[in-house]
């Protein structure tokens, strides 16, 4: 497998273990911390912060959609508005995440390469 | 140390995000913590219940049984009365939590403290008004009595025990749209809730209009105009009813008090249209030659629905009804023997005094010929995101005074300085009421149980299976001189205090009357030769008259012909005014009159036309029924707006239906209040009819185009169930269903029958009932709304009434068993 979609899925299942625990935010130390051991290019930890945040947001979101929150999801589909979808809303609900996870990790990559200005290791692999 | 710039700027910008999506900004949610499938709301979801399961609830005394249907209904089996009210509580709140917390906080006025300054204004009137002063007062008498003490206790602790096993992400989803935590429940937020149902039901005062109207236009006017309800002939008790009973002593009519003018308005007012009607008949007219009972109370229709049904089932008790999430036992329903409702009793038990004070300090009031002490609450008000603000209240020993002096206030409020005088004020235990109604097998008992009931004042029907059919307009009336509180009264006069009350035993009240039927629609509650005083402005007797009319004629009825005419639509103000409005129109024309509206090719004429054909019934797809609502509507407006509406500078208010009905089809030639006195000339009452039908067929072409089926009365009045909090996508609109506020099937835009019930009593007692809604609070589940479609065609599901906790039923689902966890 790919060093990206191993990083993204380490960052998905390392934040979804933290957050059965802690509250949503803890992605951010999460996102940030793997990013920044791993040495990713800041665009790549960008990416697969984002992935690896928004699957911890989508697989368990898509889940309870089909297991008996699709009528809270539809109703505040409507009032947000998002056009009344609860799908759309899961979609939007993962992003919103990603966002996050994705900063997180661009600045954990950033800051590590910061502070080892040498181009990291195993970057061409990437 | 510029090459870690990128990196921590990054960061921070991560950080300010992740606080942004974590923190309420005004009215935008904790975006992320909301849509977080760990704790948001997608943690809400209802997942297939288990067939069996076993609760483990500390507190309980012996294991309970509940029975869930396949609406979803509750039949609670309990071995002893703590049970029985803590599985109560805790199966409500597991439904409804959000609701009856957030409608306890709406009468206690503790909103801003969820939603921040906004609401500040609200929270202080509700206060002001003395809502949780009423609750205490009422506490502390429910907590006096052992029975009510041991419910309300073991209620609560239900509640709690409900909310002690819910995690964050297990919070109701509104609490977490709204971004807080529910609080632990405790008895007086059952006696909160009893007392909004009295603001909602008897909060209303129209004492400063009529004084306005008195002095501008004199005692004249007031007893033409206004006089104490003149059509008493379908009052509930039936004139020419023989009392059983000794009247006190009515205290003496001190001399007339002119009242200074009142300044402001009384502008949040509940709103008029709440109302209900309940109907029995006896053995003679039924087909199973046993009573059958119906009640339907009308009040605002939202989701979560205000009613909340179960079946309580105890050593001593199995009854099955509604009540409002919140408040223990059953409010409207039936056992094995008996079954009863409750409309709402318009008497007048809210009065404005007008305050004398020593000196501007306000800390002396005059009564009784010397200066009394002014008592000061002070109110703290916690507000979201702002420091506590102090409120300073100033009772005297009539009440609050409401506003003490003039502040421009968000919910502007009348008459300031001048104190307020409620029964909701003094302490009343209609908890008991209820629990004994819920055991009641029988007449006497009924009559006991009624005696403790306080406020807010309903029409008690009542029918058993020994035959007895009864109704009692019940609650504290307070004894009065004729028309006391109909004008603002004196604060300085003890003669014009409440000196008493209406002995309870001596309350309105009709047993097995010859007509074979007892029925209530908000309407006067006695015939003039009830001895006392009650009030002079009651509800329409339309609904009451139509419902009589039809009671009547009934023979051999079944439930059926009871749920029938529940769903009645006949309006009839429409059936007495509109065959006079259309031969106004078709009258004599005054040579002035161009251009007239009413010419041929005018929308006016097709409008007759479809108007000539109605048969008065206000069907979803009646487009008369839209047309002659904006007519009639319009033709009174135009009728008094001059004399009575705000450009007469005063606040005042028109006349009552029937006076104005009386005034249009006999006096209408003669009558001065006929002409606009705004305009020069000298308007006749076909000028007004004329003007208002096309003001009518205007406004529906521009809403909804030429005339057609577009013009529906079911698009006009466009039913709107909405969510509590008024969220888009939670409620339902436009429901296409019939009915008119007039109408027994008073379904009007917002406010409708609340709870549809039907009784037959019998060897074997049948029921049948809807509310337009479901019997979950939580939107994402099947059980929010699922009632809605039976209840908008009229249709009633038969109930689910169980003699036994293993008692086999084809619409029996789920079974829970709750013991208190294992030592």
């Amino acid at each position: 497998m790919p060093r990206f979609w191993r990083l993204a899925l380490l960052i998905a299942v390392l934040s979804s273990l933290a957050q059965l625990l802690l509250p949503w935010w803890v992605v951010v130390p999460v996102a940030f911390a793997v990013a920044a051991g791993w040495g990713a290019t800041g665009g790549r930890a960008f990416l697969a912060g984002l992935l690896g945040v928004g699957l911890s947001w989508w697989l368990p979101a898509l889940w309870l959609h089909t297991h008996g929150a699709a009528r809270l999801a539809d109703r505040l589909a409507t009032l947000l508005p998002l056009g009344g979808s609860g799908w759309t809303l899961a979609l939007v609900s993962g992003l919103v995440a990603g966002v996050v996870g994705g900063l997180a990790a661009l600045s954990g990559a950033w800051v590590r390469q910061a502070a080892r200005p040498r181009s990291p290791e195993g970057t061409s692999t990437l | 140390m510029l090459r870690f710039l990128p990196g921590t700027l990054v960061l921070l910008v991560t950080l300010t995000l992740t606080w942004a999506l974590n923190t309420k900004l005004g009215d935008v949610p904790p975006v992320a913590s909301l849509l977080s499938p760990y704790r948001g709301i997608w943690r809400n979801a209802e997942p297939e219940q288990a067939p069996q399961q076993t609760l483990q609830l500390p507190g309980l005394q012996q294991p309970v049984r509940v029975r869930f249907d396949d609406r979803r209904v509750p039949h609670i089996f309990a071995q002893n009365e703590h049970d029985l009210y803590y599985a109560q509580g805790y199966l409500t709140a597991r439904d409804r939590l959000w609701q009856m917390e957030f409608m306890t906080r709406v009468a206690a006025g503790r909103i801003s403290e969820v939603v921040g300054p906004k609401a500040l204004e609200y929270d202080r009137f509700q206060r002001r008004m003395g809502l949780p002063y009423g609750a205490e007062n009422s506490l502390r008498v429910m907590l006096r009595n052992d029975t009510t003490r041991l419910v309300l206790e073991a209620y609560s602790q239900g509640v709690n025990a409900y909310i002690s096993r819910l995690s964050p992400a297990e919070y109701p989803f509104e609490y977490k749209l709204l971004d807080y935590a529910p609080e632990p429940w405790q008895p007086l937020k059952s006696a909160l809730l009893l007392k909004l149902m009295a603001w909602d039901l008897s909060g209303r005062s129209d004492d400063v209009r009529l004084s306005n109207i008195l002095r501008k236009y004199g005692p004249a006017v007031v007893r033409d105009l206004f006089p104490d309800y003149p059509n008493r002939t379908d009052a509930i008790v039936p004139p020419g009813t023989a009392p059983d009973f000794r009247p006190v002593p009515v205290p003496p009519t001190p001399p007339a008090f002119a009242a200074a003018l009142a300044g402001g308005s009384w502008q949040r007012q509940p709103d008029p249209e709440l109302g209900s009607n309940n109907f029995a008949v006896a053995g003679s007219r039924s087909a199973s030659g046993l009573p059958l009972l119906a009640n339907d109370p009308h009040l605002q229709l939202n989701l979560p629905s205000i009613w909340y049904q179960a079946q309580l089932h105890a050593p001593g008790v199995n009854v099955y009804g509604v009540t409002i999430p919140g408040a223990p036992t059953i409010i409207i329903g039936f056992n094995e023997d008996a079954a009863w409702g409750v409309t709402n009793v318009g008497g007048d038990v809210l009065d404005w005094y007008q305050l004398r004070f020593r000196d501007a300090s306000q800390r002396e009031y005059w009564h009784a010929g010397r200066w009394k002490p002014v008592r000061r609450v002070v109110e703290r008000i916690p507000v979201r995101g702002q420091p506590d603000r102090l409120d300073t209240v100033l009772y005297t020993h009539h009440g609050p005074i409401v506003y003490d002096r003039n502040e421009t206030v968000f919910n502007k409020q009348t008459p300031i300085r001048h104190a307020l005088r409620w029964t909701a004020h003094d302490g009343g235990n209609e908890v008991l009421a209820f629990y004994r109604l819920n055991r009641t097998h029988s007449y006497p008992e009924y009559r006991q149980a009624l005696r403790t009931y306080a406020s807010p004042a309903q029409n008690f029907i009542f029918a058993d299976r020994r035959n007895d059919i009864t109704i009692q307009p019940n609650g504290r009336f307070p004894l009065k001189w004729p028309d006391q509180g109909k004008f603002i009264l004196d604060g300085t006069d003890a003669r014009h205090d409440w000196q008493g009350w209406i002995p309870m035993d001596q309350n309105p009240h009709v047993r097995n009357p010859a007509r074979g039927f007892v029925s209530s629609a908000n309407q006067p509650s006695a015939g003039l030769d009830y001895p006392y005083y009650l009030g002079w402005d009651y509800a329409p007797s339309d609904r009451g008259h139509r419902i009589n009319e039809r009671l009547a004629g009934m023979q051999r009825a079944t439930p059926d012909s009871l749920r029938q005419l529940q769903n009645d639509n006949l309006g009839v103000n429409a059936r007495l005014m509109l065959p006079w409005m259309l031969r106004v129109l078709a009258g004599s024309l005054p040579p002035d009159s161009a251009p007239h509206p009413t010419a041929p090719g005018a929308p006016e004429q097709a409008a007759q036309r479809v108007l000539a054909a109605w048969n008065y019934r206000y069907e979803a797809p009646a487009v008369a029924a839209s047309i002659f609502e904006l007519w009639y509507t319009d033709l009174v407006k135009r009728l008094w707006e001059d004399d009575f509406g705000p450009a007469t500078g005063a606040e005042m208010r028109y006349p009552s239906r029937a006076r104005t009905n009386q005034l249009l089809l006999q006096e209408a030639a003669t009558s001065a209040w006929i002409d606009d006195r705004t305009t020069p000339r000298r308007e006749t009452v076909h000028d007004l009819v004329a003007a208002s039908l096309h003001f009518a067929v205007d406004s529906l072409t521009r809403k909804f185009g030429p005339l057609g089926p577009k013009w529906a009365w079911a698009n006009q009045k466009s039913t709107d169930i909405n969510h509590l909090a008024n969220l888009a996508g939670f409620g339902r609109q436009d429901i296409d269903c019939g009915g008119s506020p007039g109408s027994v099937n008073a379904t009007g835009p917002r406010n409708g029958p609340s709870w549809r019930m039907v009784v037959a009593l019998g060897p074997q007692v049948k029921a049948y009932g809807i509310f337009p809604g479901g019997q979950s609070g939580n939107p994402a589940s099947a059980y929010y709304d699922d009632m809605i479609d039976t209840w908008r065609v009229g249709q009633l599901d038969e109930l689910v009434f169980l003699r036994a906790a293993d008692e086999n039923h084809p619409r029996l689902q789920v079974a829970w068993r709750l013991e208190a966890p294992h030592q």
